[in-house]
């Protein structure tokens, strides 16, 4: 059996005297996907930064499985080996995609500065892959020379998932990356999510709050509360037949419209 | 012969921890086994645990003692201890289930529905379709409702869209939950038609069918689930 791609060890984050996070532990392989829910001021993004290389952790271990070294704590890397590894095969997606993009420069030049950051040099064949890019987040290519300012939010939000899979991550973070969008664009970001994960084989952690999100993209689920895993395990186990006090709160209290 | 299914003193118990932790405890001590090409149909009044015994098997809902194997490619993989990915790859591969309500994505169009589990198994999405139509015309779905999402569907078109999706691969192991609950006679007898071809090819079936006459035609057993109840 192949050795896991992501491993976390008694890992805890704390801002000062607040713990935001505590002994999380679990393995990710190849091709997972795996939802963290919980109410917000759980410590889902701080758990995610931390699993991401963007936030030391204060203890605890994140393995990652390099292509070339093999497993390798995350933290214990050189800031540019950290950095390299980022940007080729860590890709992350925030709330908001203005966090992400760059608002100076077109679309089509968003996409494109990652693959210039890993190396590429030839001016044709980035702009035909960022224009690839767009088409397939169903962005109309021949808007690639606008900036992202003139895009609406749900426009931009693909944007920036073009823009973090364009370099081909084997780990794509998310972090609620439907949140505030209206209902329809979700329901085709979704779709579109959905698809990708699939046809590119990805694995990836997502945060959100939205069980119905979790249930449609992630194999499995992590329930938080207060900084500690209360409850994991496949996502139709967790959502149809919740044993945690708190994750049955958190089934019981979702609407139905 | 090995069986396909083999459980061994399955116990579940419900704690509703939001209405007072009451505690429904659902069945206890449960063992049985199920061959290849074998039918066992759960029985048992309403409330009895049927379902969520099939769930389990299924890997749906967790119980809390005993052990439920299932054979997979070779070894027997114990559901209650089995990893995430394990449970989906058997789910993809080994256990076709057909539940009692069609719990779809929305907006995707029926045929893509009915064919993903044969794509996911790696079948040309061409061929897997056309096998797809085939089944939901036999299923009396007509061509032209294949490309709508099932959502405005009746519960009988429903419940066959559902059938068709349980059925369009060869499962070495089927859990049916009610398969022909709200269909008329000719769609019952297509889906009876269904589950004895799949015996034949050496299905192990598990199923609820309240309808007797069904029950009598395609189960060669009967495991009654009141026996088992463990008191509340």
């Amino acid at each position: 059996m192949s050795a896991p791609l992501l491993q976390v060890e008694a890992l805890g984050h704390r801002f000062g005297r607040i713990v935001a996070c505590r002994d999380i532990a679990f393995a990710m392989h190849a091709g997972e996907v795996l939802g963290i829910v919980g109410e917000s001021g759980s410590g889902k993004t701080t758990l995610l930064n931390c699993l991401a290389g963007r936030l030391a952790p204060t203890c605890g271990r994140v393995l990652y499985d390099m292509r070339v070294k093999g497993s390798t704590d995350l933290y214990a890397l050189s800031e540019p080996e950290r950095r390299l590894l980022m940007r080729t095969d860590l890709g992350f997606v925030t709330q908001n995609p203005r966090d992400a993009l760059r608002m100076g420069i077109s679309a089509g030049g968003n996409v494109g500065e990652r693959l210039m950051v890993n190396g590429a040099r030839h001016y044709g064949a980035i702009r035909d892959s960022a224009a690839d890019w767009l088409g397939r987040v169903e962005l109309d290519p021949g808007r690639m020379d606008d900036r992202p300012g003139t895009y609406s939010g749900g426009m931009q939000q693909r944007l920036q998932i073009a823009k973090t899979l364009v370099v081909k991550p084997r780990l794509v973070f998310m972090d609620e990356p439907t949140g505030g969008l209206d209902v329809s664009v979700q329901a085709r970001l979704l779709d579109l999510l959905r698809g990708l994960v699939r046809e590119l084989g990805l694995s990836a952690v997502i945060v959100t709050h939205d069980l119905a999100v979790a249930r449609l993209l992630a194999d499995r689920l992590m329930v938080m509360r207060a900084g500690e895993v209360v409850e994991q395990g496949l996502t139709d186990q967790v959502l149809d037949d919740p044993h945690h006090p708190y994750t049955q709160l958190l089934v019981s209290s979702v609407l139905q419209p | 012969m090995t069986p396909m299914i083999a459980v061994k003193d399955l116990s579940k118990t419900f704690v509703l921890h939001l209405q007072g932790s009451t505690r429904l405890p659902v069945f206890d001590a449960v063992s049985f086994e199920v061959a290849a090409g074998e039918c066992l149909a759960l029985v048992g009044p309403s409330g009895a645990g049927k379902s969520t015994l099939l769930r389990s098997l299924y890997g749906n809902y967790r119980p809390d003692g005993g052990s439920l194997a299932v054979r997979h490619e070779g070894g027997a993989v114990d559901l209650m201890t089995a990893e995430p990915r394990t449970v989906l790859t058997l789910r993809r591969r080994t256990i076709g289930h057909v539940s009692q309500f069609l719990r779809v994505i929305p907006r995707v169009a029926t045929l893509d529905v009915v064919a993903e589990p044969a794509i996911a198994l790696g079948e040309a999405p061409e061929s897997a379709r056309a096998r797809a139509a085939a089944l939901l015309e036999r299923l009396n779905i007509a061509p032209g409702m294949h490309g709508l999402a099932p959502a405005t569907f009746s519960g009988g078109e429903q419940q066959r869209v559902n059938v068709a999706r349980g059925f369009l691969v060869d499962y070495p192991v089927l859990l049916l939950d009610e398969p022909t609950a709200s269909l008329d006679t000719a769609n019952r007898d297509v889906v009876v038609d269904l589950i004895l071809e799949a015996r034949a090819r050496g299905a192990a079936v598990v199923g609820i069918f309240h309808d007797a006459a069904v029950r009598d035609r395609v189960a060669d057993r009967c495991f009654d689930l009141s026996a088992f109840r463990t008191a509340a």
